[in-house]
């Protein structure tokens, strides 16, 4: 953007404050935790309040820093975890595809309405992300069970005889997921689509371009970023996900978000938790630069 | 050149994907019978037994007021971030800054919960606060990543904004701080208040956050609900699911009306300003 000089000069005397009280806020709420989560990563679990030891040590005027890297080895020990991280990836992966291939003609849908009936729209898609995901999730529940609605239905209509296994099943937590994250792909999608210049698109079929081919050489590549954007605010999150599997997944849907619950709720292993987190976040690590980085540009009004 | 295509279909198909299990939901809540699957006829005695249950009401009144403070403090926070991200081209740390901001809209909830965690307890050990964890550690929670959202929310309509508006206060002699409670807040005041209602409404729904760094008797809602559904679909579960769908729904849709409301008679107003300055022009060099 451009700088307004005069603007800017008289802003100097309050600039610290403005800049300082998010800044003081974000860091010591948002970057200083990770920073903690790594150094329990390589303490110890131990019986004690708080459940582990600490890896700083003070004695005879000497610091000593003990790392314990037993956790990280321990993970790369026990196959649970390799899958754990593998089937998220999967997961994730795969429900963002679903995501994208879904929400896009409905954003292009969106874009290439009235005024009025964008807003309408707008507000439709949104309403459910400010509503308890929780509650989402929960009537998939209703909907998947072996005596749910669908069962009923298509053994109402005689497509099958005896009740589908729904509930509890990757099925169920593709569903979920991709039930809760549309919105999320579509919004972004739409914020994109919605600025294309129309007569790109008749220079086109002036050329002779097929719809389609008009469509998949112009309007999906000056999408990139809404594209980017969605999907980054759909895989991220999904990979850390744990209410969906644990309310629609079964046993055997192993996910790292619902494996980290239980390391820290049931096995009271914090350390154990917290190397799973740190490993969580290095995978993670170049999908949020890039979210980052495409946030910027909008953010700041280049894209 | 109105046409229905693939993508019109797509987009009644996806609606009908996201909004028939709600409605389901809701249908479901009136069943009499206590078998979920079953219909068992028209009943409310599922909502009556609500206000009897004084675990969950009093689950309620804590999530509501921390949604409540969320909504604020997070107004506030998302706000001064947005304005920084906005009007300051320049600062040291400024891409660190930006990162910041915008992390915590994809950061993993586990990993955000068990790093807040963390931090408080370490918090705890070395300066003895907080004491023990509660309501004010849930709002501290959820105030940093509802600013996200805020920043997000207000810094595009920041960029919409005419400067010059903000710059001719200036050149009349107003105070940076003047300007901006004068001028910008009410420019972008619809803005405030969508980012306060998600603030509101992302607070009230968080059972991720909100269970790692909850201590002993502060359990929210979600937390309260999540226990219940855990061991399967229960009819009072649906029942307080209908009231939050209808509160919720009824409550967007007003902050949309009012809203939009107040946007079209601000452009109706400005509008007319213009006319009537050009208009008086116009009259003097005639």
């Amino acid at each position: 953007m451009s700088a307004q000089p005069g603007l800017i000069k008289r802003m100097l005397d309050g600039r610290r404050l403005v800049i300082g009280i998010p800044f003081v806020w974000l860091f010591l709420f948002f970057l200083l935790p990770f920073f903690i989560v790594l150094k329990i990563s390589f303490s110890e679990a131990a019986v004690a309040i708080p459940p582990y030891t600490d890896i700083f040590t003070w004695a005879n005027d000497q610091l000593t820093v003990v790392l314990n890297l037993g956790n990280y080895l321990f993970l790369t020990e026990d196959e649970l975890y390799l899958y754990a991280y593998l089937g998220s990836l999967k997961i994730a992966f795969i429900s963002t595809l679903l995501c994208l291939v879904i929400g896009y003609p409905m954003a292009y849908a969106i874009a290439r309405s009235g005024r009025q009936a964008q807003t309408v729209l707008l507000l439709l898609i949104m309403m459910p992300t400010w509503t308890a995901i929780l509650i989402r999730v929960y009537a998939w529940m209703g909907l998947l069970s072996s005596s749910g609605l669908i069962n009923q239905f298509l053994m109402g209509i005689g497509v099958i005889s005896s009740p589908l296994r729904m509930l509890n099943t990757d099925f169920a937590v593709y569903v979920g997921i991709v039930y809760s994250y549309l919105p999320f792909m579509i919004l972004p999608l739409f914020a994109n689509l919605v600025k294309h210049d129309n007569s790109l698109l008749e220079a086109a079929s002036d050329l002779g371009a097929s719809r389609f081919t008009s469509f998949w050489r112009i309007t999906v590549p000056l999408s990139k970023n809404g594209i980017i954007a969605g999907c980054m605010l759909v895989f991220i999150p999904a990979v850390g996900e744990f209410v969906i599997p644990e309310l629609l997944g079964g046993p055997e849907t192993l996910m790292i978000g619902r494996v980290l619950w239980q390391e820290f709720f049931s096995n009271r292993d914090w350390p154990i938790a917290s190397a799973l987190a740190v490993i969580m976040l290095l995978i993670l690590i170049v999908p949020i630069i890039l979210f980052n980085k495409n946030q910027a540009k909008e953010l700041e009004g280049k894209a | 050149m109105k046409r229905i295509g693939f993508a019109e279909v797509m987009l009644c198909l996806g609606l009908i994907f996201i909004y028939l299990p709600m409605v389901i939901l809701v249908i479901y809540s009136f069943n009499a019978s206590r078998l979920v699957t079953v219909w068992g006829g028209w009943s409310t005695h599922w909502y009556a037994g609500l206000w009897d249950n004084t675990q969950l009401m009093s689950a309620v009144f804590r999530s509501l007021t921390i949604a409540f403070y969320t909504a604020i403090s997070s107004v506030f926070l998302g706000t001064l971030a947005a304005f920084v991200l906005t009007r300051i081209p320049r600062f040291r740390g400024r891409t660190m800054f930006g990162g910041l901001v915008t992390a915590p809209l994809v950061m993993p909830e586990v990993i955000t919960g068990l790093s807040l965690l963390l931090l408080f307890v370490a918090m705890a050990q070395m300066i003895g606060w907080p004491a023990e964890r509660g309501m004010t550690t849930i709002w501290i929670a959820h105030t940093s990543f509802c600013a996200s959202y805020v920043a997000v929310v207000v810094s595009s309509r920041l960029r919409e904004l005419d400067l010059s508006i903000e710059e001719a206060a200036m050149d009349l002699g107003a105070r940076p701080w003047k300007v901006f409670v004068l001028i910008t807040i009410p420019m972008i005041a619809p803005s405030l208040m969508a980012g306060a209602m998600m603030s509101f409404a992302l607070s009230l729904d968080d059972l991720v956050l909100a269970s790692f760094v909850s201590g002993p008797g502060s359990t929210t809602l979600p937390m309260e609900i999540f226990s219940a559904v855990r061991l399967g679909v229960k009819p009072e579960i649906n029942a307080v699911a209908s009231l939050i769908l209808l509160a919720v729904s009824l409550f967007t849709f007003f902050a949309w009306f009012f809203t939009a409301r107040a946007e079209k008679r601000r452009v109706h107003a400005m509008r007319q300003a213009m006319e009537e300055t050009t208009g008086k022009a116009q009259a003097q060099v005639a």
